[in-house]
């Protein structure tokens, strides 16, 4: 055995450098799984378009920030004024609160895939210039409608407080909740989006499809109202459904949400999600060419 | 650091042609879409815009791409930037890819300078922290440091395109695409944008570069690759290339602003063309304008008999053959020209002219009578794309600054 140190033998240790990545480009054929890292890798890109979104949507206007609960807020008031005329049932909190409660999920819902819809065709002059995984525009456009949906959260927290509600202790829960309102407006969005840069059309049945999907969800309404039969079945078959209702449950700790609606709609979301991700990988390398 | 590889066996690329738009559109509209159902599909017409192109290019070589409008260098670029996806063929891709295929990608005229380098710097790819590392860098090889928290939209077109220029150059990726980048901002940046491609390359990085602006390529590149008509026509040392362009081109002699032929000159049977040269406002000989400056033609000459009515006629076009417009001197001189050497000069306003390349056709001519030189292509120039109503590029041959106002009426 040398008592020599087997280190100062050795050459001086080269620089380590990490191996460069190397693309194999070819004409795709075949449906790939959707490349998550790759969209992971990119994570701070989607946060920034978000933040631009913001910042530019709200510079050299008065109120601001504001402006993000100006929305539900004038909603909340409609809504309040129908229910009052119209005398729709509340699920016995005030109307006030339960409406803007409600309104919050679907907003974030409705804003995020309207405007993920539109994504794809609204950056186009970035898409023919510059390569990224084509998924972080519509994205970015979800991140943008949740950072909209947080300020007023804040607010809702504040109605509750002036109101004297109580949240439910199952208000930790919120977050699955805008989660999966996230999810279904990506979902959607994503397959908007794609379907928006081949038929222009698309476009134009966005807001209309929207408004639609209003009626069909338990915001104006508790799920309670309605009866059962094929009306129940609709409001069933709307991932929506679950989810605002689910928002409602959190919060004001009034009607749970029936757990095979539950059910329904997560699988639902799930296979929507999926599917769009799926496509979108297939269509990430020639978006380019045809928007 | 190291530099890396691009290898591309036989790639191809066709698009569908949909009108006069050569996309890979196939529909637009649902009612076009109902429409092929109907009268089932007319059987699309096809456009390759690229054939066949092979190349290897090793690390550390910095290559000019040159060629055409449509020649395909474009799609090339697109292809190897992972933007489009070739139709056949395949292409090795070893080191992270960073394009310039535009300056400003992505630039929000609302947003500060600041917020734009961000923004800027995470779509081409760039870590949160390391725009932050080197924003100090970028910003000062822009200049802009006293207008970082200005919205860009206030912004001067060069100060605009100096910033979005600093956030691409210090990408360090290991193969860097430029495209027509240089063809912005004044000379004084020109120089400092190519001095800093030519730094990348010293570092051992890859670069491919596409410029119409030949004396760029030749003093940054060793080696050219010349596209025609989307196939490779050229693969080898930069003067070659550039010199088989030309040749093959009808801009000969466009490097570098001026064209000489010799003490004889171009000898026609009563005249010779001895030197055309493009000058700047300042005077000084340039194939590269800013849109708002002045751009003056001379044109030295050789009269060898006495030549009544002759005329001086100089046509602009565009590198696609298309005529901006021709102009002659006929009305601003009544004097015959007795023999003697002579300089005719023509200005061309700035803010006339768009970003884009021209050439410069010149003939000489008695009106109703004969023929004295031919119109002929003797330079071409490339306009900086800064106009007054945004950076993007404005389509049409020219781009003047018109008058305009609103009121209340």
């Amino acid at each position: 055995m040398s008592a020599e140190p087997a280190g100062r033998l050795d050459v001086a240790p080269l620089p380590t450098q990490p191996p460069l990545r190397r693309v194999l480009v070819r004409p795709e054929r075949r449906w790939r799984l959707p490349d998550l890292a790759a969209i992971w890798q990119y994570r701070e890109l989607f946060w920034v378009m978000a933040l631009r979104d913001i910042r530019v949507r709200y510079k050299q206007t008065a109120l601001g920030v504001a402006w993000a609960i100006v929305q539900p807020l004038c909603t909340m008031i409609v809504f309040t004024t129908i229910s009052h005329f119209a005398r729709i049932a509340t699920d016995g909190v005030r109307p006030e609160v339960f409406y803007y409660c409600g309104l919050l999920p679907w907003l974030l819902f409705a804003n995020a895939m309207t405007s993920a819809g539109n994504s794809l065709l609204g950056h186009q002059h970035l898409i023919t210039k510059v390569y990224f995984p084509r998924a972080i525009v519509p994205i970015a456009s979800v991140v943008t409608a949740l950072i909209d949906f947080t300020i007023a959260f804040v607010v809702l927290l504040a109605m509750l407080l002036f109101y004297g509600v109580r949240p439910a202790p199952q208000i930790v829960l919120v977050p699955v909740f805008v989660a999966l309102a996230c999810a279904t407006a990506l979902g959607f969005g994503l397959w908007l989006s794609a379907l928006t840069t081949q038929f222009r059309d698309v476009r134009h049945m966005a807001p209309f499809l929207t408004q639609l999907w209003l009626f069909c969800t338990p915001v104006l309404y508790p799920s309670s109202a309605v009866g059962g039969g094929w009306k129940r079945a609709l409001l069933d078959l709307n991932p929506m459904s679950a989810i605002v209702e689910g928002f409602r449950w959190c919060v004001l700790g009034r009607s749970p949400p029936a757990l095979p609606a539950l059910v329904l709609a997560v699988t639902t979301v799930v296979v929507v999600l999926g599917s769009s991700l799926y496509y979108f990988q297939r269509i990430d390398r020639t978006v380019a060419d045809r928007i | 650091m190291s530099g890396g590889r691009i290898r591309s066996s036989s790639i191809a690329k066709r698009f569908q042609v949909v009108g006069t738009r050569d996309r890979a559109a196939r529909f637009n509209t649902l009612a076009e879409w109902l429409a092929t159902l109907v009268r089932g599909r007319t059987r699309p017409e096809m456009m390759w815009a690229l054939r066949d192109i092979s190349f290897d290019i090793g690390a550390g070589e910095v290559v000019g791409l040159i060629g055409h409008n449509g020649a395909g260098k474009s799609t090339l670029l697109k292809i190897i930037s992972l933007i489009t996806e070739p139709t056949a063929g395949e292409m090795e891709i070893v080191g992270r890819v960073g394009s310039l295929l535009d300056v400003g990608i992505g630039f929000h005229p609302e947003l500060s300078g600041r917020e734009n380098v961000f923004l800027n710097g995470a779509i081409l790819g760039m870590r949160r922290a390391e725009i932050a590392r080197k924003f100090d860098e970028i910003v000062s090889f822009a200049g802009t440091e006293a207008f970082l928290d200005t919205p860009v939209k206030h912004y001067s077109t060069g100060m605009y395109m100096r910033l979005a220029f600093a956030v691409a150059a210090h990408l360090d990726p290991e193969i860097l695409i430029v495209d027509e980048v240089l063809a912005v901002g004044d000379a004084a940046f020109q120089k400092k944008c190519l001095g800093k491609m030519g730094d990348v390359a010293k570092q051992g990085r890859t670069v491919l570069f596409v410029s119409h602006n030949l004396g760029a390529v030749r003093s940054l590149c060793t080696r050219g690759i010349v596209l025609a008509g989307g196939a490779l026509q050229f693969d080898g040392p930069v003067d070659d290339a550039i010199a088989g362009y030309l040749a093959s081109a009808a801009d000969r002699g466009a490097q570098d602003g001026e064209v000489s032929f010799g003490p004889d000159g171009l000898a026609f049977a009563d005249l010779a063309v001895l030197s055309v040269r493009l000058r700047n406002g300042a005077g000084d000989v340039r194939a590269l304008f800013d849109a708002t400056e002045p751009i003056t033609i001379d044109i030295d000459y050789q009269v060898k008999g006495r030549l009544p009515g002759a005329r001086t006629v100089i046509a602009l076009g565009t590198s696609e053959g298309e005529v901006a417009f021709q102009s002659t001197d006929q009305q601003a001189r009544d004097a015959d020209l007795p023999p003697g050497r002579y300089r005719t000069s023509c200005t061309i306003p700035g803010g006339l002219l768009n970003g884009r390349m021209y050439v410069v056709d010149i003939g000489f001519d008695i009106p109703s009578g004969r023929v004295l030189a031919p119109a002929r292509p003797y330079l071409s120039f490339v306009v900086a794309g800064a106009n007054d109503q945004g950076a993007a590029l404005w389509p049409g041959i020219v781009n003047p600054q018109l008058g305009w106002a609103t009121r209340p009426a």
